[in-house]
């Protein structure tokens, strides 16, 4: 049943990713790109793990945790860029 | 594998897979930037949470031993979600992004 | 003791993320995690909230389990308010009052509005006195206001008191 399941919920992230990804060319402005690239992040992760599931390895566990800490921390980098035209004051 | 376990995992990762299409779908066709916002901060966030549950029961009885650090990423992602999305909106705020004609109340000036 | 680990919950939390990263039990990680959990405290100490001494354990685990109920009820309305027409949406702002003064507990709370959904909290005003909170779809302003401060604020006031 596995077998199965996980081709489809590896299609259904991509559909994700794909429409986050047009939302990322469409803007239409700058705060909208950077919640579409944390989106973008967000579903990697599930990517990720969806994969380690279909290889049945434990190995993607550090890749997504790292993606997952880098993510955030741009998301609030880019954010503060935009609110203050500087990163640190 | 035990076919209630296994009927188990599918329903979790059709969930957790599910919710982030819907988390995505949010992003793409909601009116204004503040709603947008909604989408993937909570559904998506809730998405990961539900697949990485899921990789973890499947550890955990496929290979010996207990598997428990995957964990650690819904952990982070439910402490981090609420910090993005107030410094994207503060943010947006600060941009004086127009909000759909319908809402209701005013951002604030900042 | 209390010298040793000046602050108990956190050396606590970091010997349980530790134990978690590594996934073994073996006594290498435990010597590991408990000398992280020993020395990470002491080097930021003061950083750390002052005053951060959660009581009421009870009250905590019920909190917790209403959150995550609330969260996963209401991320299916949002899902279905998505995907249905977007005309129906009535998107708001809303102010609420807030009274809990803790720092701590103040950043709970709003984390809380953003992940239970419907809500996320946009910004907090310079008097720490009111959250502007942004609603998808929000028929009632004031039932909003009194279920946060009801269901969330009270807990979280028994928990952190000033």
């Amino acid at each position: 049943m596995l077998t199965i399941v996980i081709p489809i919920c590896l299609s259904l992230c991509s559909v994700a990713v794909l429409l986050a990804f047009i939302r990322l060319v469409r803007g239409p402005h700058q705060s909208d790109r950077i919640l579409a690239l944390d989106t973008l992040n967000i579903n990697a992760i599930a990517l990720i793990v969806l994969f380690g599931l279909w290889l049945d390895s434990n190995l993607f566990f550090e890749a997504a945790l790292i993606i997952a800490l880098m993510g955030f921390i741009s998301t609030v980098v880019l954010a503060k860029f935009i609110t203050r035209g500087d990163i640190i004051e | 594998m035990n076919p209630w376990l296994e009927g188990l995992i599918c329903v979790l990762l059709l969930v957790g897979s599910g919710f982030t299409l819907v988390g995505s779908i949010g992003l793409l066709r909601l009116p204004d930037f503040f709603t947008r916002l909604h989408g993937p901060t909570k559904a998506t966030t809730l998405g990961v949470g539900s697949t990485v549950i899921a990789s973890m029961l499947y550890f955990t009885t496929q290979h010996d031993g207990l598997s428990l650090h995957e964990l650690l990423i819904p952990l982070f992602l439910f402490i981090t979600a609420p910090v993005s999305a107030q410094i994207l909106c503060k943010s947006a705020m600060q941009q004086r992004l127009k909000t759909t004609p319908k809402t209701r109340g005013k951002p604030w000036q900042l | 003791m209390s010298r040793l680990f000046p602050h108990p919950l956190l050396s606590g939390v970091l010997v349980i993320l530790w134990l978690l990263l590594v996934n073994s039990l073996s006594l290498g990680s435990w010597i590991m995690g408990l000398f992280l959990g020993w020395g990470i405290p002491r080097l930021c100490t003061r950083m750390w909230f002052e005053n951060a001494r959660p009581r009421h354990g009870w009250t905590t685990v019920r909190l917790l389990l209403r959150v995550t109920k609330d969260a996963l009820i209401a991320n299916i309305q949002v899902a279905a308010l998505v995907l249905g027409p977007t005309r129906r949406l009535k998107p708001a702002f809303i102010e609420v009052p807030v009274d809990i003064r803790d720092e701590l507990g103040l950043t709970l709370l709003m984390s809380i509005i953003s992940l239970t959904p419907g809500t996320v909290s946009a910004e907090l005003s310079e008097d720490h006195s009111r959250i502007l909170v942004h609603a998808l779809s929000e028929e009632n302003p004031e039932q909003l206001i009194h279920s946060i401060k009801t269901r969330y604020e009270q807990p979280l006031m028994e928990i952190f008191p000033c």
